[in-house]
């Protein structure tokens, strides 16, 4: 399992393709936003929670399809899921790696960008907590997407439609939690509802993901 | 003779084939009894006006639409535990249904909402949930589209069905927490204290069974549809091989 | 024809458009019926016409 988690995240490194583009991606989205609503501070200061949580969410997205798609193309999904090791805790394992690549840059970086963006200075913690906390969700529930839709030619596309409407409690608890952070009030229920969420979908999702590789395999 | 004989395609072929016409008949004239009965026979409410025979529309298009996300969730599971192909195509069939029950009622509580509340949309826990319910149809019909193997495709959609049920309950509450409503509670609760009016009730419960049957025809003639075009399937591809 | 007040046009939109859409579901669902009932007779009828 170890060696599978440090497979994956050395193919990421190498290509650079994923770990870097949702980076990047991030960062234009936070830049994009003020040329959209305007440069009001005020304004900013009331979205930026939001609008971070949004960002990292599609950021998360972007380097989905490839979760599986490569693996599958050139084969070793088939021994991965002939392996000794159970084919659940192989998925497992790649959401860590995606999550790892993708989730937790994209939480150090959100307070620089929540900076451009003119976020509360009370929110700056619960924003790297929120995310901290949510982030794996997003990875383990696209890995069940990408699961659902590692053969099809133009599955990218189809990934988003399945995955976007599952990631609306995340987002619901997570955005909750920084503004009430930047309002000062107290952030603890949604923060553990997200815990919660983040937990529930690490431990059941997997089976779903593996079930749905399996029938992809037959 | 047990329920499960109609997991046999030709039995289920069979038997649809005589039952159709009447439930097409039922439903026809059902939902046209409690339509014109809540249009031209109720009272004008003394707050809403005109607007209440809405109702008529609204609630049971809303509750078909969750009834129809349930029912596709009971043929998923049982194709999962015990593959029977009817089950999974009876699933397909109901999400087409579904989808338009879903868009007939945010259609009519949008329409509803701009003279109640001023707005045609709120972001409304009820509301949002509806709209997300519509993005999980759309989903699972993309997805159902998007796979050429109808098992893989049958596999595939029900494990979505499943996982999408979890999430959709966890968003419906989630929505709650995340946003106070707009929208009333619910007007057709067993606490008849809580319920609509007598004049109301009578005709709603009446469109309501109307809705009811113009699914269950609709999924009869789609589940009818989706046996002979996977027999077509089969037929194209045995020419294929020959 | 009851009188629908200053709302007419809601209440008159709200059904016509739900019948609307609920006339497309039938009109598709029985046109697709025929039209694959049509191609699985024509193909039992071909696999029919080669033997078996």
């Amino acid at each position: 399992m170890s060696a599978l988690l440090l497979r994956d995240l050395r193919l990421a490194f190498r290509s650079g393709g994923g770990f870097g583009l949702a980076l990047a991606f991030f960062l234009i989205v936070a830049t994009l936003v003020p040329f959209g609503v305007g440069a009001d501070p005020a304004t900013l200061a009331r979205i930026a929670g939001g609008i971070l949580w949004v960002g990292a969410l599609l950021a998360c997205l972007l380097s989905l399809d490839r979760l599986f798609q490569t693996d599958w193309e050139d084969g070793s999904l088939d021994l991965i899921a002939t392996a000794p090791v159970p084919l659940e805790g192989a998925v497992a394992v790649k959401a860590l790696a995606h999550w790892l690549t993708t989730g937790l840059p994209l939480t150090l970086v959100a307070p620089v960008l929540g900076v451009l963006l003119n976020l509360a200075p009370a929110a700056y913690g619960w924003l790297v907590l929120s995310l901290a906390l949510g982030t794996p969700a997003l990875s383990v529930i696209g890995a069940f997407g990408a699961a659902l839709t590692v053969g099809l030619r133009r599955g990218g596309l189809l990934l988003s439609l399945l995955v976007l409407p599952l990631y609306v409690p995340t987002l619901i608890f997570g955005a909750e939690a920084v503004r009430r952070g930047a309002e000062g009030l107290d952030p603890a229920t949604p923060m553990l509802l997200l815990a919660g969420i983040t937990l529930g979908a690490a431990a059941l999702l997997p089976f779903a993901a593996a079930a749905a590789l399996r029938v992809n395999l037959r | 003779m047990s329920l499960w004989e109609y997991a046999n395609p030709k039995r289920f072929m069979e038997t649809s084939a005589r039952i159709l016409p009447w439930v097409a008949g039922l439903a026809v004239l059902t939902t046209a009894t409690g339509l014109v009965w809540g249009f031209f026979f109720t009272p004008d409410d003394f707050r809403m006006g005109a607007t209440v025979k809405i109702i008529f529309l609204h609630v049971p298009s809303a509750t078909m639409a969750t009834g129809i996300w349930f029912m596709m969730l009971i043929a998923s599971l049982i194709w999962l535990i015990r593959r029977h192909h009817v089950s999974a195509l009876a699933a397909k069939a109901a999400a087409p249904i579904g989808v338009t029950m879903t868009l007939i009622a945010l259609v009519t509580g949008a329409i509803w909402g701009q003279p109640m509340w001023g707005t045609w949309w709120a972001w409304d826990p009820r509301l949002t949930a509806f709209l997300i319910l519509f993005l999980f149809y759309l989903g699972y019909i993309a997805l159902w589209a998007a796979v050429e193997n109808p098992d893989t495709a049958a596999d595939l959609t029900s494990v979505l069905c499943l996982v999408g049920s979890v999430f959709a309950v966890i968003s419906r509450y989630a929505a709650v927490f995340w946003n106070q409503g707009l929208h009333q509670g619910a007007s057709l609760s067993l606490d008849r204290k809580e319920n609509v009016a007598d004049v109301f009730w009578q005709p709603l419960v009446v469109s309501l069974v109307g809705f009811g049957l113009v699914f269950v025809a609709l999924l009869l003639l789609g589940t009818r549809t989706e046996i002979r075009a996977r027999r077509l399937k089969a037929l194209i591809a045995r020419e294929r091989m020959a | 024809m009851p009188d629908l007040g200053k709302y007419a046009l809601e209440v008159l939109s709200a059904y016509g458009i739900s019948l609307l859409l609920i006339a497309g579901l039938v009109v598709l669902s029985l046109a697709r019926a025929a039209r694959v009932r049509r191609a699985l007779d024509e193909a039992e009828a071909r696999s029919r016409a080669h033997g078996r």
